[in-house]
């Protein structure tokens, strides 16, 4: 095959793969402009019940109230900073306790049935007592955020360092390296994606347990403005959380996905 | 006096159901600058051999002595290379030769410096930023026998090196690996299952017999194929002549097994 009609080829090709990208584009922003509208519409003709399902464009109106007097911001920044807060926490509590079990295998023997049970426990059901125990403020909603992460952090972590092949230790080994060099050399840089995709799990934790954690305690933050909302049957302001939620927790995925493409370049 | 001696080394495995052993009485002595081979069927315990050499492994019976004293834990001479390159995937080529410096505590200038110009002579100091990912199979084990070298070992432990590597790749390998030792008088150790590279490369070959493994055989390799490049010598007459040799007895080696399997 002569040069020009090679490079004719890759033009059609590179030319459909753009065309199906946008029209994947294109479906997916109809999917979201027809789901907005047709709530709009149904709520103003009255199909569903607008008091219980309001409309976008009330909550549009509400979401620039509450930007302009400045409320909203406080909500939002305390929900965000808990959830930051709970995830890199649960992550770094559970990568360490996974540390824990791989540098004293007799320690991981004896926890593991205790792990079991703790991570099949719901642990947002602990949340009267973290209450009771922490008092009702920042450090309990912190604590729920953590706990609701941290087991299954270790849990997935800890078979991670398990799974690092033995070779790269033995190298080590041979080197006259330590059971610490082992761990500082091999086994933790060995499970960087591990501990990463942990955290991308997290980020979705983190928002459960922080979200419940500020319906317990009730003082700020948008878990308080949902079950506000809710009390004074106010559901434009639910609603509007719930979407304010929806894009933070993206947004927050998102980040997490972009460290994870500069961070674990290398790691094949 | 021999640099390395073995003195009736054992190496019993237990589990719950068994002990197996796999090694028995291993005794042996090797000279400064001497390239010894061990050869034997799969499962006759060589790379368990190399462990306990490389004092990765504690020998359940007997001992290991290197200049007159005794191996327990991995001794600063002794360097190991293991089946594959197993270069650390998220470090530079540069950091993976320095690696064993790092953990010797040898990281000065000039034992930096001398690593890079190892990597100079193997040909591959273009790679010094690169990641192993980037690399060839073949050039990935050049790296790895370059960090393997950088700490200076006197003696070196080649456990399969070139058996994850294509025909060609593993014959131009074994001349560049023969080359360097001999060019830095090193003390080397292969275990391989390949008769013709066991050949090719060596000066001694110790046959193992299996289950458990003792040494079967010792033979010596002509001088008129010693001083040959692996590559060379496998082109030499007396070449064939050895292999035919070494062939019989792993035959025989065999044959014993089958007779104890029945008996």
């Amino acid at each position: 095959m002569s040069k020009t009609i090679t490079n004719k080829k890759h033009l059609e090709y590179l030319l459909s793969i753009k065309k199906e990208r946008r029209n994947i584009r294109i479906v997916q922003l109809l999917i979201f402009l027809s789901f907005f509208s047709m709530w709009e519409i149904s709520s103003k003709q009255g199909w569903i019940n607008p008091l219980l399902f309001s409309s976008p464009s009330k909550i549009w109106s509400l979401f620039l109230e509450k930007a302009s007097d400045g409320s909203l911001y406080i909500h939002v920044a305390f929900t965000l900073g808990e959830t930051v807060l709970g995830f890199i926490l649960g992550t770094l509590f559970g990568t360490l306790l996974a540390a824990l079990l791989w540098w004293s295998p007799f320690l991981s023997r004896v926890l593991d049935p205790y792990l079991v049970v703790l991570n099949a426990m719901p642990k947002v059901a602990l949340g009267p007592i973290l209450i009771v125990a922490i008092g009702p403020n920042f450090g309990s909603i912190i604590a729920m955020g953590i706990l609701i992460s941290v087991i299954i952090t270790t849990l997935v972590v800890y078979t991670a360092f398990q799974n690092v092949d033995e070779n790269y230790v033995k190298v080590v080994r041979s080197f006259g390296g330590d059971k610490k060099q082992c761990f500082k050399e091999v086994i933790l840089p060995a499970c960087f994606p591990s501990i990463i995709s942990s955290l991308k799990v997290n980020v979705g934790l983190s928002w459960v347990g922080v979200i419940v954690g500020e319906f317990l305690v009730s003082k700020q933050g948008l878990g308080y403005m949902i079950i506000y909302g809710f009390q004074v049957f106010n559901f434009t302001l639910v609603l509007m959380s719930l979407l304010i939620i929806a894009v933070m927790a993206t947004l927050m995925y998102q980040g997490v996905e972009y460290l994870e493409s500069k961070l674990i370049k290398h790691h094949s | 006096m021999a640099f390395l001696q073995l003195k009736s080394v054992g190496q019993t495995y237990f589990s719950k159901t068994s002990a197996t052993t796999a090694l028995e009485d291993i005794s042996l002595s090797i000279n400064e600058g001497e390239f010894t081979s061990i050869l034997g069927p799969s499962g006759c315990g060589k790379s368990t051999l190399l462990s306990i050499i490389a004092g990765l492994l504690v020998p359940t019976a007997g001992s290991v002595m290197v200049n007159n004293q005794t191996v327990n834990q991995p001794h600063p001479k002794i360097g190991y290379m293991l089946q594959q390159d197993y270069l650390f995937p998220w470090k530079t080529i540069e950091d993976n030769i320095t690696l064993g410096l790092k953990l010797r505590n040898q990281n000065s200038k000039e034992h930096i410096q001398a690593a890079f110009r190892l990597l100079k002579e193997i040909g591959l100091e273009h790679t010094k930023s690169k990641y192993p990912s980037e690399l060839s199979g073949g050039m990935r084990q050049r790296v790895a026998l370059v960090r393997t070298l950088a700490t200076q070992p006197k003696m070196l432990l080649l456990d399969e090196p070139f058996s994850a590597l294509d025909y060609q790749t593993k014959l131009k390998l074994e001349d560049l690996v023969s080359s360097t030792l001999k060019e830095h008088g090193k003390t080397a150790i292969l275990v391989t299952h390949d008769i013709g590279e066991a050949i090719a490369m060596s000066d001694h070959v110790i046959l193992l017999s299996s289950n458990p493994g003792r040494i079967f055989r010792t033979f010596k390799i002509p001088e008129t194929l010693k001083s040959l490049l692996p590559f060379e010598a496998r082109q030499h007459p007396d070449f064939s002549a050895t292999f035919q040799q070494i062939w019989e007895e792993l035959e025989h080696i065999e044959q014993n097994d089958h007779e104890q399997e029945t008996s």
